[in-house]
């Protein structure tokens, strides 16, 4: 018999992992591309009520919403790119807060209008339900699931970042705009598509998410905190340190949550303070 | 006077810095409309004085947030940690020791001017995203401290209790909100002119020049850091002050006082009317509320859609706000 707390530690940990799988596109298009995207929670709140819509009203099995919620946040994000997002490229980190702000109160506002206020439902299928035993601890299908999926997601980035031609277009942009235009790499459509790649992992991130925090109309809020803080302890840019950052800020919440529930959020809220003044680029920060 | 005078219609840069700063601080006819005007609503709107009470109570806060974003460029997440600690000290105040206003206000003024001292240290050493994210970190922890001290604050439900008695033992805080208006205004203005000194001094000047190089002010012998503790430091006491008024005009303090909600309506409301203006931050409250007023009536979670959609607008045609604006066209008419 393990003693109970590998339990609270492998929720910790599927727990982080949702976390990592919504924040690493906001690292990306973070440290790529110098943009303070704060409606960055907003596509993963759309992803996840892509597919409450897909499994609830038109009976689609939860697995195969999975890559319809991606693809529907990937696209949205795409086109507010190409409307909104491009002409702040060069501005100050105000507006970029501001106009991203604004984008999350209308999200907010739009979920709330369409599906109500109130938490939504999800019938996740039976064989994600339930629990192993596993040495006396219970151990969530749905978790194990989720680390599963985040786990193949870090090597599809790592693999796609450092290993892809459009990985090496995307690292030239990031490091040298000019430099990579002169060679003939065409920047715009490059932060376009990792801007979409980025807005895609959120969207499978809430509709991931569902299960495990519920869904409702502020999700853009509440999750926009603990995302900017793994992004921001685990450095911009950098998907092993934001992988360890979500590490870190997923454990200590539901340990802190656990053993010492009258701190609340105070826990990781201070993580993210003392990490912040010690290393103000974060753990795995290059600047 | 043996001011030389400077003339108005030059370049302002071909003038001394000393004129351009005496030319900034003499009182323009709106102005002075514009303060005649906020005793208007005393005659023409005397059941919603209350609403007026709180547009001054916000727009002063606004006017903080202005003083350290607006002119010192420090973007800030968390300032209503300040405000909150205001309201509380001034409630905790009146509860324990007594209910005399003014000593109260004062109170909160040094609570929230040390809080605000102690965290200059860490704000002033960051720039850019670690500081948006260490002020949004701050203000989180002190909202989850005011939560979490139930016993002191009484959490969720709000402080109880608070008496705030008459302003020199003769005007009452009535059901009208009439001299609840009369206060905020009262201190509103004092503290008005306090910034607007502030502002046309040498102090501001070279706080304008901190947001505009932050590198190159410290050659010319105005250390960043300083400059910004002390304009960070000011913030927080009229952020204090506002809080306590809040408190007092209304007899009760709760965690909306503290929350990330006010932090983020009062930098939309300075956007909105304009920042690094002094009176950017005052219209923009007064607009804001007047609108939260008349929509949420109607129906509270659409209100954000507008706001959301003001915001947008004001980024991609408006970047500097409505006075922005407003100052634009009056320049181009006036050239005419």
């Amino acid at each position: 018999m393990l003693p109970p707390v590998f339990g609270v530690l492998f929720d910790g940990i599927a727990y982080g992992m949702l976390l990592f799988v919504l924040s690493v596109g906001l690292s990306v298009t973070l440290g790529l591309m110098n943009f303070v995207n704060l409606a960055h929670c907003a596509f993963a709140m759309l992803g996840g009520y892509v597919t409450v819509t897909l499994v609830n009203i038109f009976g689609w099995p939860f697995l195969a919403t999975l890559p319809v919620a991606f693809i529907a946040a990937a696209v949205t994000s795409v086109v507010l790119e190409r409307l909104l997002y491009r002409r702040l490229y060069r501005a100050s980190d105000l507006d970029q807060v501001l106009l991203t702000i604004g984008l999350a109160f209308i999200s907010v506002s739009v979920a709330a209008y369409i599906f109500g206020t109130i938490q939504q439902p999800i019938a996740t299928p039976a064989a994600l339900r339930g629990s192993f035993e596993f040495f006396g601890i219970g151990l969530g299908k749905y978790r194990l699931f989720l680390i599963g999926v985040a786990l193949l997601v870090t090597l599809a980035m790592v693999i796609g970042l450092e290993y892809t031609r459009f990985g090496a277009q995307v690292r030239a942009s990031v490091d040298n705009q000019r430099m990579a235009r002169g060679l003939g790499i065409d920047v715009d459509w490059t932060f376009a598509s990792t801007f979409a790649l980025g807005s895609g992992l959120a969207g499978l991130g809430g509709s991931l998410a569902i299960e495990i925090v519920g869904l409702d109309p502020n999700f853009s809020f509440t999750y926009l905190v603990y995302v900017l803080i793994v992004v921001s302890v685990g450095g911009l840019g950098s998907i092993a340190g934001s992988f360890a950052a979500a590490m870190l800020i997923g454990i200590s919440d539901i340990a802190g949550k656990y053993y010492v529930p009258e701190l609340g959020a105070f826990l990781i809220y201070m993580v993210m303070v003392v990490v912040l003044m010690w290393k103000p680029a974060g753990l795995f920060g290059k600047r | 006077m043996a001011n030389p005078t400077p003339n108005p219609t030059a370049n302002p840069t071909a003038m001394t810095p000393q004129a351009y700063l005496l030319a900034r601080g003499r009182w323009h006819p709106l102005e002075i409309a514009f303060w005649l005007a906020t005793l208007l609503p005393f005659i023409l709107f005397p059941n919603y004085l209350s609403l007026a009470s709180q547009i001054a109570i916000t727009a002063l806060f606004a006017l903080s947030l202005d003083l350290i974003l607006g002119y010192a460029g420090v973007v800030s997440l968390g300032h209503a940690a300040f405000f909150g600690l205001g309201a509380y000290s001034a409630g905790l105040f009146s509860k324990y020791v007594w209910g005399e206003p003014f000593s109260g206000l004062l109170v909160a003024a040094a609570l929230a001017g040390l809080l605000g001292y102690a965290t200059s240290f860490i704000i002033s050493r960051f720039r850019h995203l670690p500081l948006i994210m260490i002020t949004l970190g701050l203000g989180l922890l002190a909202h989850e401290v005011a939560n979490s001290a139930h016993w002191l604050t009484g959490g969720s439900d709000g402080l109880q209790g608070v008496r705030t008695e008459p302003i020199f033992g003769v005007f009452r805080f009535d059901l009208y909100g009439k001299t609840a208006y009369a206060y905020s205004l009262a201190v509103l203005f004092i503290v008005f002119l306090c910034a607007r000194r502030l502002i046309n001094s040498p102090f501001g000047l070279a706080l304008r020049g901190i947001r505009e190089n932050w590198n190159r002010m410290p050659a010319i012998g105005a250390d960043s850091r300083a400059h910004i503790r002390k304009a960070y430091t000011i913030a927080a006491i009229i952020a204090g002050i506002c809080g306590a008024l809040l408190t007092q005009t209304t007899n009760s303090a709760s965690l909306e006082s503290i929350s990330f909600q006010r932090s983020a309506d009062v930098l939309v409301m300075l956007v909105l009317g304009g920042a690094g203006r002094l009176y950017g931050g005052l219209i923009g409250a007064a607009i804001f509320m007047v609108a939260r007023d008349q929509f949420s009536g109607i129906a509270p979670q659409f209100w954000y859609f507008w706001i959301g959609v003001l915001l947008v607008a004001v980024v991609m045609f408006l970047p500097n706000g409505i006075l922005g604006g407003l100052s634009k066209i009056y320049a181009k008419w006036s050239r005419k």
